[in-house]
């Protein structure tokens, strides 16, 4: 990995912090890599929102360009300030190599707050010998807590680089399983597979069999794969689902195998084809319409309970 | 009306509690570091139980609304197993300056032994050094002598009262607790502490001025909604809305609040960050504020049989 990752974030927050804030933090940057010992890396770790704040982390356009030319693939366009500065003190750590990180990083996790949690989970990718997190970056997947499981899930290159497909497909199922969106994971199509196909095909049905919805995301992964039963319940969504549900279905059959049974069901979606040419029906547009849809339901809920009233 | 509940052993109690107490109003409780009925025999056990309330207990208040805050310390039963306490006292600083730790407690007596005295002296220099506050336990036994002592310790070491919360108090305590300047919480516990009607008669008395009102709901026989209840007791027997807004609300914020870590804004207009993290109670989706205002119906009778 480039240094340039831990001198990119040094200068994200020592600009955005106050000056008497950014000196401090300044301070224990210079302390950690000159004269590193683990009392004082504690003491700074756990100080970091007292001093700094958890504002969201200003990033241009360029500083996202910057990292991902530092580091393929890392995006720290939603990480906050106290995350950024941890990190960076965490990228220093790593290459302290008295102890291995990996040890360190377990210590740090057993007594972890939330904010903690997030910041040793979203800087996986910028740690050095990242082969050795693999089984505690698999750990944070087992969580309860949303936002652990999204720092390790979302817009991160680690899971799709370091993960074996037994934990990738688990991380999978489990996204939409607790609700998390499929779409800001990196790799979702490079890291499709068979098997991955199988569970998603035997948990949509598990679901329906419940009466309950099933993500429109989960199509994409069954696309490159799909074979008659596929076809099938793609069939069942163009007829019974709502809208976000079949544009999905109709990008997912982009990438099925040809058969007559996919050009019989591309026929039916074809009011979708324009949209997906020009680039304006993308996974991501799925994922905003999503949102949208969430929201309006909340909105259409709380109507009621007013009228209620 | 806003309401905090300062004593709150939520890792004890259900998500029906959770609901009910946010919809009585109740927007950030405290949970202190405390006994589990069960005793703690390795060190190991303690601390995962304090990851618990700086951890997922945080978490799991936020998706019902609550903002989740904590105290940090060895409490006064098993500071009684020393070799237990030598070790939990050496994991304390790594988790007194977490988030969202709003002093260190609830630490004090219980039988007042003699290792009782030595890790409640230890803890309170603890407090002065990390510039936290402390809230007190005091006994159930030998409550008046004890609560008394609990005080003169605290002077002993040079704490100034203000930053030091006495809870439990009861008609017998109350006097002095005010008098010497200390905060006196009282916690509404049905059968061995304060009653609702008997804490409308000591704000009658004493009136708002340094008194807070608890639930301290735990594993035993308790009331979450203690704090709601004894408000609207209170405004039913006459006593005016800015007295009781103080002592179910403000003071414990300015008691509390003078560890840095619990603000007013956290719940009215917390940072985009926790709005996608941490409390998401209010249908909070990627920092958007849509707050879900539905009032939820308990499910606590046999009528309604459909489950979703």
């Amino acid at each position: 990995m480039s240094d340039t990752a831990p001198e990119l974030l040094r200068n994200w927050v020592s600009r955005q912090a106050s000056a008497e804030a950014g000196d401090w933090f300044e301070k224990q940057c210079d302390k950690l890599q000159s004269d590193f010992d683990q009392k004082s890396f504690d003491i700074a770790f756990g100080l970091v929102p007292r001093k700094l704040g958890k504002e969201d982390l200003a990033l241009s356009a360029e500083d996202l360009a910057a990292a991902d030319a530092a580091r393929p693939g890392w995006n720290p366009g939603q990480w906050s300030l106290d995350v950024a500065a941890r990190v960076c003190f965490l990228v220093t750590l790593s290459k302290e190599l008295s102890k291995p990180f990996a040890e360190r990083f377990k210590s740090l996790h057993r007594t972890a707050d939330l904010g903690e949690l997030l910041a040793l989970f979203s800087g996986l990718p910028l740690y050095a010998a990242p082969e050795s997190l693999v089984l505690l970056a698999a750990d944070g997947l087992r969580t309860n807590i949303k936002a652990e499981f999204e720092a390790v899930a979302h817009r991160n290159p680690f899971p799709a680089e370091q993960f074996d497909q037994n934990p990738w497909n688990n991380m999978v199922l489990k996204a939409l399983f607790v609700g998390v969106l499929l779409e800001p994971i990196q790799g979702l199509d490079e890291r499709a597979n068979p098997e991955l196909a199988r569970i998603l095909r035997d948990y949509a049905h598990e679901r329906w069999a419940a009466d309950r919805l099933v993500s429109p995301e989960l199509w994409r992964c069954i696309g490159p794969f799909a074979q008659d039963e596929d076809l099938a319940d793609f069939q069942r969504v163009i007829e019974h689902g709502h809208a976000t549900e079949k544009k999905a279905v109709a990008l997912a059959l982009t990438t099925a195998p040809e058969s007559a049974g996919k050009a019989d069901l591309c026929a039916r979606l074809s009011e979708y084809n324009a949209a997906i040419s020009d680039g304006t029906l993308t996974w991501r547009a799925i994922a905003d319409e999503m949102f949208d849809n969430a929201l309006a339901i909340t909105r259409k809920l709380n109507f009621e309970v007013e009228m209620k009233r | 009306m806003m309401f905090i509940d300062s004593h709150a052993h939520m890792l004890s109690r259900t998500t029906d509690d959770y609901e009910a107490m946010a919809a009585a109003g109740v927007v950030a409780v405290i949970e202190p570091a405390f006994w589990l009925g069960q005793p703690r025999t390795h060190v190991a056990s303690y601390s995962d139980y304090l990851s618990s309330i700086v951890g997922f207990e945080r978490f799991r208040a936020g998706q019902f609304g609550i903002r989740h805050y904590c105290t940090i310390g060895l409490n006064s039963k098993e500071a009684n197993n020393e070799e237990l306490a030598e070790a939990v006292m050496e994991i304390l600083p790594r988790f007194a300056l977490k988030e969202g730790v709003v002093a260190i407690g609830e630490i004090g007596y219980d039988d007042q032994t003699e290792l009782e005295d030595k890790y409640f002296r230890l803890q309170i220099d603890l407090a002065m050094e990390l510039d936290l506050p402390v809230m007190i336990h005091t006994p159930h036994r030998d409550k008046k002598r004890g609560t008394s002592r609990s005080m003169d310790v605290c002077e002993e070491h040079g704490i100034d009262p203000s930053k030091v919360i006495v809870d439990h108090n009861n008609e017998e305590t109350v006097r002095e607790c005010l008098d010497r300047g200390y905060w006196a919480g009282f916690s509404i516990y049905p059968s061995t502490k304060m009653g609702t009607e008997r804490m409308v008669d000591i704000l009658q008395q004493y009136g708002p001025e340094r008194i807070i009102v608890d639930s301290a709901c735990d594993w035993g026989i308790s009331e979450p909604l203690a704090v709601a209840k004894t408000a609207k007791l209170a405004a039913q027997k006459g006593v005016d809305q800015e007295a009781i807004r103080l002592v179910c609300y403000q003071n414990a914020l300015d008691a509390y609040g003078q560890s840095g870590q619990m603000k007013e804004e956290d719940w009215l207009n917390p940072p985009a960050i926790d709005q996608r993290t941490v409390y998401e109670g209010n249908s909070i989706l990627r920092g958007q504020r849509e707050p879900l205002v539905e009032t939820p119906k308990s499910r606590r009778t046999m009528d309604d049989l459909i489950i979703e």
